[in-house]
């Protein structure tokens, strides 16, 4: 596991182009998120300092876009579509099927850490809703059965 | 040397997620292994529009459209079709027993007109050369060498193109504002952000024909005289972020975009912005904002962005698929696209067709089209026989079109006039078993959830009604209710700073305008007709159908059901938690919702 507050080389050279650019912020956070899966404290500070902008400032970026995540995710991040075509095809059914399967909540971690459960809005394949994501992977078309064997495959 | 036949694959998301990628490489194996890879071109392309029967393959020049293709079905369709010539017929698409072997036989695409999605499914949108070879980048050398800005700015005000983003704005009224503004730094926006849940036909412009969007930007930019662009693109979209980045890279190494573009002086240059999931975003002096790097919060208008827009700069803003239009338009003369459509929206529209549907995806039709044919001509019907209840345009900011009005021909105007609005194109289907009340609030608990809490009409207005709604789907609605949800609705919509509070209520409006009947049984009769509002609804079982099967019983997870095997069973309505898993169980229609 790395070290959360490392930045690797590519990361610190991907700050420090960036750094003369207006507008930065949301690119580099993005960029962290990327490397870590979530944006620590020790993180933000880390970002505060390069780029000379006020931590309450950062903050006040990460916590008004959904995107941004300040607790780490579980191995694999399961997605849930709560868009409009999914919830019309039973998307909240499947995400109350996952929440007793992995006894965790929305939003939550399971105790060993390899799955967390998220509700999202649209993935953008509403033709084949409802849909989910693990790990970036798209499922369509899914029916409550299914879930187990798509747990399984990624435990 | 040509190619004997080209087989081309779906490689939009929705079709990824379908296996598409194992299909396009089991092809190429499979061509190597049969010995015919010196002849047959393979091509991964854009989305189709059919992803209700993906993964598609279509074969040229024969144009067999093959659907629902495994990676398993590969062996067969080389060594038949491309070796032995004959169409694999299990794998043509098939409607009522008839085959339908070629694309202009298939009804989903006999009544569309596709400008926007002209190259999405027939090219490689990771090769530059396909898009020119379709004639791309003809545009922006007329407009290089032949055009004057003014050309430009005149021929789409002979098109009149509307933008697609939602509020149909004239598209050269925005060019014309910010080329007539003073100052040498412009800026040119693409808003890729596409919030509306259920909508994503920017998504597949974008996977399918990034170039489409690209050369229209270094036109805006020659026209109005910006030298920089920008793409604020959400960041759910990786797919179409990498098929953009390499796009730039490509139109970059051929003289297309970065300094003096095709030798004649005028620099432009592209740069991609990510999204971070606020829907609000979407509006545009929050997208600004968001690429300045702050809270994307909304600012009054005007000051427009046309005028002071990024950095206070001149900027022009407008939705992908406004985008993807303006090469065809400049191409082919405005005269010709204004004669598509209606006189109120020249054109076409893509629609993202979904919900309850038969043939969900994306289509592409001349605006004035009628909803009945789009519902039933291009998407087939309501899917498993159901009855139609309802077509909501507009997502959360638009409402409810009934059977009554399926016959409207459809535009900006017309679906104003109706109570909803065109909105991005997200169409969603409804059937008998959807509640009204219950999607009503699914919209508001969107808007909620997405308001920015700027200013107070939107953040607690909106709250307000979706506390109201969750008390009627809960049983305790009162009469006045209703009443109170207009006046909140009203206020909200003269007071909220942006278009996000100020059509949050629709979907209110529209509904319990046709729908009164349905507020009136949930709050009067303490029903739910649909069966949805779990509050409102029982599980019976009817005891001349039940055959005591026990299937039900072991499925329930409370235990609420017993009774013998082989005789009638019955429910514990104290137990029950109305999950619906016995109704859903039972193969002999035993379960009945009231
Ligand atoms: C809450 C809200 C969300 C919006 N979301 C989008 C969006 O996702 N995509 C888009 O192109 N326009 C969106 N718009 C409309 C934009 O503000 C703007 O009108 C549009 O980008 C202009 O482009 P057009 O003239 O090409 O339509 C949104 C507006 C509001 C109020
Ligand atoms: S109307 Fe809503 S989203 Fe728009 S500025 Fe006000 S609070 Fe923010
Ligand atoms: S609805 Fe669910 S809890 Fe109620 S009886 Fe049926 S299976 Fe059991
Ligand atoms: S609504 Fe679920 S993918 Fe669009």
């Amino acid at each position: 596991m790395k070290e959360e507050s490392a930045f690797p080389k590519e990361l610190i050279a991907f700050i420090d182009e960036w750094k003369a650019k207006p507008g930065n912020l949301i690119m580099v956070l993005h960029r962290v998120q990327e490397e870590f899966g979530f944006i620590s404290r020790e993180s933000a500070d880390r970002v505060a300092l390069m780029l000379d902008i006020p931590l309450a400032t950062i903050y006040g970026v990460i916590s008004f876009y959904h995107f941004f995540k300040t607790v780490k995710p579980g191995d694999s991040n399961i997605q849930v579509c709560l868009g409009t075509a999914c919830y019309l095809k039973g998307g909240d059914a499947l995400i109350e099927e996952l929440t007793n399967l992995l006894g965790v909540a929305e939003g939550e971690v399971t105790e060993d850490g390899k799955f967390s459960l998220e509700g999202v809005r649209c993935v953008g394949c509403c033709g084949l809703a409802p849909v989910l994501t693990v790990g970036g992977e798209v499922f369509g078309k899914v029916t409550k059965d299914e879930l187990p064997g798509i747990i399984a495959k990624f435990s | 040397m040509a190619f004997r036949n080209y087989i081309l694959v779906c490689g939009g998301t929705a079709c990824e997620s379908s296996k598409s990628d194992d299909i396009y490489n089991a092809l190429i194996a499979e061509c190597k292994a049969q010995g015919v890879a010196d002849e047959v071109q393979i091509v991964k392309t854009g989305c189709f529009g059919f992803c209700e029967q993906g993964p598609i393959v279509k074969i040229l020049p024969e144009d067999s459209f093959y659907v629902q293709v495994k990676p398993e079905d590969v062996p067969e369709l080389i060594a038949e079709h491309i070796i032995k010539g004959r169409e694999v017929e299990r794998l043509l698409y098939v409607k009522e027993k008839k085959k339908h072997a070629k694309v202009e036989d298939i009804e989903f695409y006999q009544k569309q007109f596709r400008i926007v999605l002209r190259n999405c499914g027939f090219i490689d949108p990771e090769n530059i050369e396909e898009y020119i070879a379709r004639d791309g980048y003809i545009a922006l050398e007329k407009v290089l060498f032949e055009m004057t800005p003014d050309d430009v700015i005149n021929e789409l005000r002979t098109a009149g193109l509307r933008g697609r983003g939602g509020a149909g704005f004239p598209t050269w009224m925005k060019w014309n504002f910010t080329r007539q503004a003073s100052g040498d730094l412009k800026y040119i926006v693409v808003n890729a952000d596409e919030g509306d849940p259920g909508a994503y036909m920017d998504r597949s412009v974008l996977e399918g024909d990034p170039h489409s969007v690209l050369e229209a930007m270094v036109i805006a930019g020659r026209t109005v005289g910006s030298n920089q662009g920008f793409i604020y693109i959400r960041a759910e979209y990786p797919l179409a972020i990498r098929r953009l980045e390499i796009a730039m890279k490509q139109a970059r190494e051929m003289g297309l975009l970065g300094k003096n573009i095709l030798g004649s002086g005028f620099d432009f240059d592209i740069e991609i912005r990510l999204g971070a999931g606020a829907f609000v975003c979407g509006e545009e002096t929050a997208l600004l904002a968001s690429i300045e790097g702050r809270r994307g919060m909304p600012v009054p208008r005007p000051p427009f962005p046309a005028v002071k827009g990024l950095w206070g700069m001149p900027t022009v803003i407008n939705n992908v698929e406004t985008w993807a239009n303006i090469p065809v338009i400049i191409a082919k003369g405005g005269t010709w696209f204004n004669k598509i459509g209606t006189q109120d929206s020249p054109g076409t529209k893509v629609f993202a067709l979904t919900g309850k549907i038969r043939n969900s995806g994306l289509v592409e039709v001349p605006m004035g089209i009628t909803l009945r044919e789009i519902i039933y001509d291009i998407g087939g019907g309501i899917a498993h026989g159901k009855e139609f209840k309802a077509v909501q345009t507009g997502g959360p900011s638009g409402g409810v079109i009934t059977i009554e009005n399926l016959d409207t021909p459809i535009d900006f105007g017309s679906l104003t006039k109706l109570g909803s609005m065109m909105g991005s194109g997200g169409m969603i289907v409804m059937d008998e078993d959807d509640c009204i009340v219950d999607v009503t609030k699914f919209y508001l608990n969107f808007t909620v959830d997405e308001s920015c809490g700027k200013c107070s009409p939107c953040r607690i207005g909106g709250r307000s009604l979706a506390n109201l709604l969750e008390k009627i789907t809960k049983g305790n609605g009162e009469l006045a209710d209703l009443d109170q949800m207009l006046e909140i609705g009203q206020a909200m919509k003269k007071a909220s700073l942006c278009a996000l509070g100020q059509t949050a209520p629709n979907p209110i409006i529209s509904s319990l305008h046709y729908f009164r009947d349905e507020y009136l049984a949930h709050i009067v009769d303490k029903k739910c007709p649909a069966g949805k509002c779990k509050s409102l609804i029982s599980y019976y079982i009817l005891p001349d159908k039940c055959i005591g099967c026990t299937a039900c019983a072991r499925k329930c997870p409370t235990g609420a059901i017993t009774g013998e095997r082989r005789e009638v069973h019955v429910i514990d309505q104290a137990a029950c938690i109305k999950c619906g898993v016995c109704y859903e169980t039972c193969k002999f229609g035993a379960i009945e919702v009231r």
